[in-house]
């Protein structure tokens, strides 16, 4: 092993968690901090630079950050940062004034963009202020894809959603309505446009081909059902509900369900709830709905008497965990009774509007474009792709992390350079030192638990679709959550040549994160001869160069490091430092947004 | 000083010992002393070496004086019993506390300016009394909390921080420990806690005065380039003579040395010191080759390390005296205090 490499941006970007595993890289502990401080518009300008929507994603997104949070790891509950993303967007004032601005002269390039959903417009939201000249083209009467019609209004109110898009649309897109795509030859074939981004989702629920499936009009695909009820085609719904299928859409679908009248909601899973799709905060939210959630069913058939639903048929199951895989054995069947069902099992793209001859090459096994991970780019030059029309159904985050990349790409391709040719990550680090001991950030340890969001209670929530369940965090509330993040961007910062080996910071770390070791095993022999065992294989150690006393190493398990600084104040050389890590990400144009527009 | 306290989270791998409790059971308040002092590693080696033994914190009484060293009692074991004297007046005050209490186990916490300048005359005492405690003599060659001045134990031509050069002779913690027929003297290293927490934990099981001399680098004063007390002298020039394995009764023997190179002492209550040799031919149960042998170092511009003599024989105080066994607060009050008419006999049979 030979010593960490801490100027690679990668190192330090890995221990702050919550942004290595969120796509899109929000740079979440600093937005935290400026909550804490009240200071929400910055918070919202900074969770905007990288994300585009934080108050749609404040209340719908799949926070892949909270099951990555280190605070998960100390006291089992992450850190909730989805819900105080929420809050900034909630708080802030008018902010439109620190919007990037928008060029009176044009660049004299356009982009056509297919779709205004969250990948286009994010896509537009990087190129208007470069000169670009975009025009999206939407096949319904509103901007914000499956955002607006597949998020019900009570997770999503409608004002959210409008102020936050319109933000985009407002830089001078230009909104064609009611205009579907039906072939992109022509759009291509036009010349129109330098570039063209398709970013039409996966907008074709699967279908459930078994007997009775079209004897009736009571089974329903369930995104196409979201959007009916949302156009309002659909105002009601039998009193007792099937939803087959346990996913997100499912439980948006359950939750529907419930404020159309319906009285008896089950909601119906192959497997077992550890390989339920849907995330386990959406699974809480609807079963304190009073919802059903039965396990082990597989569909067999409906069961349509003279033309009306009454029932369905499943194959029953019992399952165990052998070897931590699930075993299933078949134990009988059931009939359940219903009077309307709805199919969430899982959505498919469609590509009909997509000629296949004009160079663009699709995928043979699943007839999906052939599109390039980091560029986006297809196999026709000036053609990209973008959000769940790129590899399938994700969720928003992902669609907004493919529409930065995709424009990074549309820039370098309309300026005639290589799209592969991708600017580089930076990383800056800063000393948080103030004083002897004393630091820029809230160094010591709430013990604090998790905030319980509050709810509006159930007779008023099932009275209308749009009355928003979550009452978001109250002032108090967020003052102690904002106290749980470990502000793991505030890195240990270690200098070899300073260290004396006095080893003071080994004996003041309160989570035995440090050792000194006279050799360098391998890496597996390490990890069992620290101070506590490094027994996460997904976190790295540090490991320093020969030290100048003894020539031994310092090594660090990231893993349970709670950042309180406590090393550092103990040092008395200053090798050990607390610094800030930024991470500069490179968007469309620009290396990075200058720390001073962000208010950092 | 750290303005926060030390988390109470700790890594959940974190051992108990056999009464339940962690390692962090056996700390303390958060130090106030400098960062980076010397003092706090031999803190977290006494909390360390109390933890593996499976004691009680409520079984012990730790007793200091006057000085950065004195201060560090607060540190560790805040369960146990404690008493922070007057500047150099500890061992009197152990002795007392120890003649009331000899069920206690007693640790000293002194610094050479406690106990080789002001205290030295108790220390002497203490020391041919034979008290049952362990000492540990925190020593950095200055007087930290008064700016640095040279104490007793800096040795000649030696320089302050600001370069001027000590004249006088250092007095020798171990050396003097000797001559006053201790029944235990150790050196060791506040940087080197391999060879600290079994030399603690020996000092505790020792039926007698065990006193370790810890050299202990003043960050602050004392660890620049004329020290020699400081971090990058001691590492070096210390060499270990003799290395201490501790076996707690409980455990089993095991020899995995060469024939000869080791050498065992059954302590009073039963458990062992192996000692291992690494210098060849060292005896640990010789008083005199130790003396010699640590002028001898000493000569050469080393420090000799590791448990350098321990009495295989030590009476402590009690024994010696023939006192009652256990604490005095046990003993019902008509036989602690006889009344008048045992006074009276007593009195009699002296004249």
């Amino acid at each position: 092993m030979s010593r960490t490499d801490t100027s690679d941006p990668n190192y330090y970007h890995k221990v702050v968690d919550c942004q290595w595993a969120c796509p899109a890289h929000t740079n979440v502990p600093e937005y935290i901090r400026m909550i804490a401080n009240g200071r929400f518009d910055d918070a919202y300008i900074l969770n905007r630079e990288s994300n585009v929507f934080p108050g749609i994603l404040g209340r719908t997104c799949d926070r892949p950050c909270e099951p990555a949070c280190r605070r998960g790891r100390i006291d089992g509950k992450p850190v909730a940062i989805c819900r105080l993303k929420r809050v900034a967007a909630d708080q802030k004032d008018d902010i439109t004034d620190r919007l990037p601005a928008i060029p009176a002269k044009k660049n004299g390039k356009k982009v056509a963009l297919v779709g205004a959903g969250p990948s286009a417009l994010t896509v537009a939201n990087d190129l208007m202020p470069l000169g670009y000249q975009c025009t999206i083209f939407e096949k319904g009467p509103r901007p914000g894809g499956l955002m607006r019609i597949n998020i019900p209004a009570f997770r999503l109110p409608e004002e959210v959603l409008d102020e936050e898009i319109g933000y985009i649309t407002n830089m001078g897109v230009e909104m064609k309505y009611e205009t579907p795509v039906s072939s992109l030859k022509s759009l291509v074939d036009s010349k129109d446009y330098d570039a063209v981004f398709v970013g039409s989702g996966a907008p074709k629920g699967k279908e459930l081909e078994i007997p009775g499936r079209h004897d009736t009009d009571q089974i329903f695909i369930g995104i196409e059902w979201l959007e009916s009820i949302h156009f309002g085609h659909i105002t009601s719904v039998g009193t007792r509900v099937l939803i087959i299928g346990v996913g997100n859409t499912a439980m948006d679908c359950c939750r529907s369900a419930k404020r159309l009248g319906a009285t008896d909601v089950k909601v119906i899973s192959r497997k077992t709830r550890k390989y339920f799709k849907a995330s386990p905060w959406e699974l809480e939210d609807a079963e304190e709905e009073q919802v059903d959630i039965l396990e082990n069913l597989s569909p067999v058939r409906f069961i349509v008497e003279n033309g009306k639903l009454t029932g369905m048929e499943f194959d029953q199951f019992t399952s165990q965990e052998v070897n931590g895989k699930l075993v299933q054995e078949p134990a009988g069947r059931i009939i359940l009774p219903c009077d309307s069902v709805v199919l969430a099992i899982g959505q498919e793209n469609a590509f009909p509007w997509i000629e296949r001859d004009i160079g663009l090459e699709f995928d043979k096994k699943w007839d999906m474009p052939v599109v390039d991970k980091t560029t986006f780019m297809s196999t026709r030059p000036g053609v990209f792709f973008g959000g769940d029309a790129a590899f399938g159904p994700a969720n928003i985050i992902w669609a907004v992390e493919h529409g930065h990349q995709a424009a990074i790409s549309i820039d370098l391709f309309c300026q005639g350079l290589n799209v592969a040719g991708r600017p580089p990550h930076r990383l800056s680090l800063t000393s948080t030192k103030m004083g002897l001991h004393e630091w820029s950030y809230s160094n010591d340890y709430d013990p604090v638990q998790r905030q319980k969001m509050k709810h509006v209670n159930l007779p008023e929530r099932f009275s209308k679709m749009t009355v928003e369940v979550e009452e978001g965090f109250t002032a108090e509330q967020t003052r102690a959550e904002v106290e749980r993040c470990l502000n793991c961007d505030v890195q240990t910062h270690f200098t070899d040549s300073l260290c004396i080996e006095c080893d003071a910071c080994i004996d003041i770390c309160p989570v035995d994160c440090l050792t000194i070791v006279p050799e360098a095993p391998t890496e597996p022999d390490l990890r069992q001869h620290l101070t506590a065992p490094a027994e996460n294989l997904d976190q790295p150690l540090f490991q320093s160069g020969p030290l100048k006393q003894t020539g031994r190493l310092m090594v660090k398990d990231e893993n349970i490091c709670l950042h309180c600084g406590l090393c550092a104040e103990r040092c008395p050389t200053y090798a050990w430092d607390m610094r800030k890590f930024v991470l500069e990400l490179p968007y469309a144009g620009t290396a990075f947004i200058p720390l001073e527009a962000v208010g950092r | 000083m750290s303005y926060i306290a030390k988390p109470k989270v700790h890594h959940p791998s974190l051992k108990k010992n056999t009464l339940g409790l962690t390692r962090r059971d056996y700390e303390g308040a958060i130090t106030t002393l400098c960062a980076g002092c010397g003092h706090d590693s031999i803190t977290a080696a006494i909390i360390h070496a109390f933890w593996e033994l499976n004691i009680a914190p409520h079984k012990v009484a730790k007793l200091s004086g006057i000085g950065c060293s004195s201060k560090t009692p607060a540190y560790f074991l805040r369960e146990a019993h404690g008493f922070n004297s007057v500047h150099g007046r500890m061992p009197a005050v152990a002795t007392g506390a120890n003649a009331a209490n000899g069920d206690l186990i007693m640790i000293g916490v002194s610094g050479d300016g406690d106990s080789l300048s002001i205290g030295l005359g108790q220390l002497c005492h203490a020391i041919r009394r034979n008290v049952n405690m362990l000492y540990v003599l925190e020593n950095n060659g200055v007087y930290g909390l008064t700016k640095g001045q040279f104490s007793a134990s800096a040795d000649p031509g030696s320089t302050a921080k600001k370069g001027e050069a000590n004249t006088m002779q250092a007095i020798d913690g171990a050396l003097l420990a000797l001559t006053l027929g201790a029944t235990f003297v150790a050196r060791s290293f506040s940087g080197d806690k391999n060879q600290l927490v079994p030399i603690i934990q020996a000092g505790i099981a020792h039926r007698g005065f065990a006193f370790v001399d810890v050299i202990s680098p003043c960050v602050t004063f004392n660890d620049h380039e004329g020290s020699t007390k400081s971090y990058a002298y001691t590492r070096e020039h210390a060499v270990e003579v003799v290395h201490a394995d501790f076996v707690p009764l409980r455990d089993p023997i095991t020899t995995d040395y060469p024939e000869g190179t080791v050498q065992h002492v059954t302590l009073h209550d039963g458990s062992t010191v192996k000692l291992r040799k690494v210098a060849k031919d060292y005896d640990a149960t010789n008083r005199d080759a130790a003396y010699a042998a640590i002028r001898d170092h000493q000569r050469r511009g080393e420090v000799m390390t590791g448990l350098l003599y321990i009495s295989p024989d030590s009476q402590d105080v009690h024994a010696q005296n023939e006192t009652v066994p256990g604490p005095l607060t046990s003993i019902p009050h008509d036989q602690l205090c006889p009344g008048n008419d045992a006074l009276q006999k007593l009195q009699q049979q002296f004249r």
